[in-house]
């Protein structure tokens, strides 16, 4: 045996040992996410709230006596991925639980993968009903479109006046189908008319010709349930048509990206979120304040602030289970009740999903400002 | 009424912009006999060059936007001739199905260079010519749009004036029609060859500024579903043939955007794609092109 294979076979006895120790040191939490491509501000922001809760953990000496480590991959917010990244963390990865996703039909892509192989998943802000109904191990921190779509009913007719609205829905994207139902029942229930509805698909740049109709139509204001890209082209191309209603829409317009795409065009536009960073209790002020310190001044977004409380949350349920046997855990999340976090109190319901507030945001001179606060 | 006028120029300056796309595709079809499918992703790097150098020049000027207009048009002729020169021209004479499949792997090498490069995220693409908007009895113009279909004549016009009226458009004339007869008169194949990439690849990047100036969020994949559609464009129209190739991208774009306006936009591709099929049974070479017989 030359001199370089016993170092090599010295190595590596050394080295087994030393990474058998390591993988039980370390409890391991798998995260997916759209850190490039189209939702990529969703991605990002998320990840970073999840980020600064582990790092924050880690810091208080982790959970059980063992530190957590994060292991994060990108889905390039593509249809399809979500599942074989889930696989690969569950299966190579061997991680104790999932994070992730904003966009609802990935998060779906995800679950069936976790619920098949029995790994508890929760997503942070994915807001549509079917994400929790794919089995037991499926939780979520967030509140679901049946109340974001009632409540942005009653905030339409209350503060925007609105008798009369045009709908525009993403028809490949299970969030806007969903959130448009919801809001539709409301809307028509409180008296209200749903003028016209027109439909687009993901990646669509030109909706001029679903505004000329719309704008035919004379509505008061225009519903758009669909990511912010496609919301901000939209706001540009009704301005461009001239059309002066306001344009509204749900959580999937929370990004910078909105207001840099947007410009001038989104201003006197709403969205109804999870969380506003203007919000005044101290909760909030502190995490604003440590999400700033760690990310270059960054004002964290709903999307990091769910990005934050999912780490909390099932942190919270390891703790409680005592283990990190994936069915106690999933049966600690199941009964997770009144944990404080930045986004409110979350307490697990019978569905597997949280109950909070909504929170309507105004563009104002490119920012976004805080409206009101919609109770569940 | 209003409304019908108003969808008519959405739909034209939406054609246009295939148009524009579809011109190259059918030169080089015309000189080369070979659907060139990097074309759209030259497009797209012509969206990108247009990105980098409108950050680097005042916005809303019209000096400005041309410089960045024929600063994208420049790069993207030198990358279309290089293109043609790395990886077409040494297999100039090799069956068409190979030159296809390595320009499907041309095309797959810029869009993940692209996304090496310029990172997967959307860019916001910078307003580089001013804006304003004009109402003319209830039909809304905005000067986007006009700038649109200007540039796009202006384009064509040219292009129409090289292929009849200099040496060189006579030579690519040639070539298409005869390679080997062309050679023989003296013709030197290669540099038409090359010219003819240049030229349609400096009209996929002003496409691509026109099209990021319109929908001002530009990824490297964003060349897909236009190059597409300019494909078909061009088919259309009857492949080779360029002002079919121009006929066809209005064509496509209108009726896409009628549907889009209907109840049935969700439909709008199958019903812009079942056109398509429609006039291919009952014209076979397409609506302006001529039906050859092989001859043995």
């Amino acid at each position: 045996m030359s001199r370089i294979q016993t170092l090599l076979v010295s190595l590596v006895c050394l080295g087994l040992p030393l990474a058998a120790w390591a993988q039980s040191g370390k409890i391991k939490i798998g995260e997916y996410a759209s850190l490039t491509g189209k939702e990529a501000a969703f991605g990002q922001s998320s990840h970073k709230g999840t980020v600064l809760a582990i790092e924050e953990i880690n810091a208080a000496g982790g959970v059980l006596g063992r530190q957590l480590e994060l292991v994060s991959e990108d889905n390039q917010s593509k249809p399809g991925e979500s599942a074989t990244i889930a696989t690969k963390l569950i299966t190579r990865e061997k991680v104790v639980a999932l994070l992730g996703e904003v966009a609802s039909s990935r998060s779906i892509e995800a679950a069936i993968v976790a619920q098949k192989y029995r790994i508890p998943l929760i997503s942070p802000s994915s807001t549509n009903p079917k994400v929790t109904e794919i089995g037991n191990y499926i939780f979520r921190v967030c509140f679901i479109d049946p109340f974001q779509g009632t409540a942005l009913a009653k905030f339409a007719s209350s503060h925007l006046k609105a008798r009369r609205v045009a709908i525009v829905t993403s028809v490949s994207s299970a969030y806007s189908v969903g959130l448009a139902k919801f809001f539709r029942e409301q809307f028509v229930a409180d008296g209200g008319q749903v003028v016209l509805e027109q439909k687009y698909s993901e990646g669509d740049k030109d909706f001029k010709a679903q505004l000329t109709a719309i704008k035919a139509a004379a509505p008061d204001a225009i519903f758009v349930p669909g990511y912010y890209t496609e919301a901000a082209l939209m706001c540009k191309q009704a301005r461009d048509l001239g059309l002066k209603q306001p344009l509204f829409g749900g959580d999937g317009w929370e990004a910078p990206e909105l207001i840099t795409i947007g410009g001038k065009a989104v201003e006197g536009c709403y969205y109804s979120t999870h969380y506003s960073p203007e919000i005044p209790t101290e909760a909030v002020k502190t995490f604003v304040k440590r999400f700033k310190d760690r990310w270059n001044g960054e004002t964290p977004d709903a999307m990091a602030a769910l990005g934050y409380d999912s780490a909390l949350v099932l942190v919270d349920a390891i703790r409680r289970a005592g283990s990190t046997e994936a069915d106690k855990i999933r049966s600690a999340l199941a009964t997770t009740k009144d944990l404080e976090g930045v986004t409110g109190r979350t307490t697990i319901d019978a569905q597997r999903n949280a109950s909070k507030p909504a929170v309507v945001v105004e563009v104002r001179n490119g920012e976004f400002r805080f409206v009101q606060s919609v109770a569940p | 009424m209003s409304e019908f006028l108003q969808q008519l120029l959405n739909g034209i300056s939406l054609g246009a912009i295939y148009a524009l796309i579809a011109l190259g595709y059918t030169m080089v079809y015309g000189v080369l006999r070979f659907i060139n499918f990097a074309h759209s992703d030259v497009f797209m790097v012509g969206a990108f060059v247009g990105y980098y150098l409108g950050r680097l020049l005042p916005e809303h000027t019209v000096l400005g936007g041309i410089t960045v207009l024929v600063g994208a048009m420049i790069a993207c002729a030198l990358l279309g001739m290089t293109i043609e020169r790395l990886a077409y021209r040494p297999l100039r004479g090799a069956p068409t199905l190979n030159v296809l499949i390595t320009a499907i792997g041309v095309s797959l090498l810029l869009e993940y260079t692209g996304q090496l490069v310029f990172g997967a995220t959307p860019r916001t693409f910078p307003a580089i010519f001013p804006v304003a908007q004009f109402e003319v009895g209830g039909l809304v113009i905005s000067s986007n749009q006009l700038m649109v279909i200007g540039v796009s004549l202006v384009l064509m016009v040219v292009l129409q004036l090289i292929v009849f009226r200099t040496r060189i458009g006579t030579a690519m004339r040639a070539v298409s029609l005869n390679p080997n007869a062309a050679r023989l008169v003296g013709v030197n194949n290669d540099v038409v060859i090359s010219f003819t990439f240049g030229l349609g690849s400096a009209l996929a990047a002003a496409g691509g500024i026109l099209y990021a100036i319109n929908y001002p969020s530009i990824d490297p994949l964003m060349g897909v579903m236009p190059g597409l559609k300019a494909f078909v464009a061009a088919i259309l129209g009857g492949i080779g043939n360029i002002p079919g190739a121009a006929l066809g991208g209005l064509l496509l774009g209108t009726v896409e955007t009628f549907v889009s306006g209907s109840q049935f936009s969700t439909y709008k591709d199958a019903i812009a794609f079942g056109i398509l099929i429609i006039i291919l049974l009952f014209r076979p070479a397409g609506l302006l092109g001529k039906f050859t017989v092989e001859k043995v």
